[in-house]
């Protein structure tokens, strides 16, 4: 049986969206587990493929829109997010060395650290990408996020 | 996020406060910058700040790199939990000098 979505979200690429989808991820995560650094993993994750989708996708074209779904997947918290823009090469979508100390690069790695799944896909007819990630509901922590909750 | 410069034995000390993302990016960019580009000993306060991501990481690496290219200090001042956080999962932690209280005069 397909479950419900627990959070459907369109909005701009426009970071100054970015507040009140983290505030909503937040709100999502916390009704299904009740631990802030757990809660705390998922809303830097979701911030950061955000991120990603409006300098890398759209390249900042702020009129360009994101679709985000939330829902449970058995023992996971499931997250989608849409684009609708070019494909994106995906082989191309790595997290930097930490050593090489640079500005910019982090957001794949605080993904794929945070999370428990990620996949990268482009969508059928040639425009779009989708981004799915999961994290084990309860799952032992795995960071040490606690602290970051904003608002 | 709010923002105050001031100045403290010999440093200037740009204190952030609120949710540093890509939307504050470019403000907390030009604060830091302008400093350090301008020679200033400079640390950056983060007592305040509730959220930081990438983006705000980023801007603290620069002026981390700026610094050092001008041969002036630069360092955090009063992490918050949150900050400090972040700064660990990008393993920076110990890559920038962290101080919980402005240190001795500098330049001294």
């Amino acid at each position: 049986m397909t479950q419900p979505l627990l959070l459907d979200l369109r909005f701009k690429a426009d970071p100054a969206w970015l507040g009140t989808v983290r505030e909503r991820v937040r709100a999502t995560a916390m009704g299904l587990v009740h631990d802030a650094r757990w809660v705390a993993d998922v809303v830097l994750a979701v911030n950061e493929a955000c991120v990603n989708v409006i300098q890398h996708a759209y390249q900042g074209n702020a009129t360009g829109e994101i679709v985000l779904r939330m829902k449970q997947a058995g023992v996971f918290l499931e997250i989608a997010l849409l684009d609708f823009a070019p494909p994106v090469a995906i082989e191309e979508i790595q997290p930097r060395a930490l050593e090489d100390i640079r500005p910019g690069g982090l957001g794949t790695h605080f993904i794929r650290t945070l999370m428990d799944r990620c996949e990268y896909a482009n969508l059928a007819g040639g425009t779009g990408n989708l981004l799915r990630m999961q994290k084990r509901l309860c799952a032992p922590p795995t960071s040490t996020l606690a602290g970051n909750t904003g608002n | 996020m709010q923002h105050e410069t001031t100045q403290q034995d010999g440093f200037v000390v740009v204190s952030l406060s609120g949710e540093v993302d890509l939307s504050a990016a470019p403000e907390v960019r030009r604060l830091i910058l302008e400093q350090v580009t301008a020679g200033a000993a400079t640390l950056v306060k983060l007592a305040g700040v509730t959220y930081i991501d990438s983006s705000g990481i980023a801007c603290l690496v620069e002026g981390h790199q700026a610094a050092k290219r001008k041969g002036s200090r630069f360092g955090l001042l009063q992490i918050s939990e949150p900050v400090l956080s972040v700064l660990a999962l990008a393993r920076l932690d110990k890559v920038f000098a962290l101080y919980n209280a402005v240190p001795g005069p500098a330049g001294g």
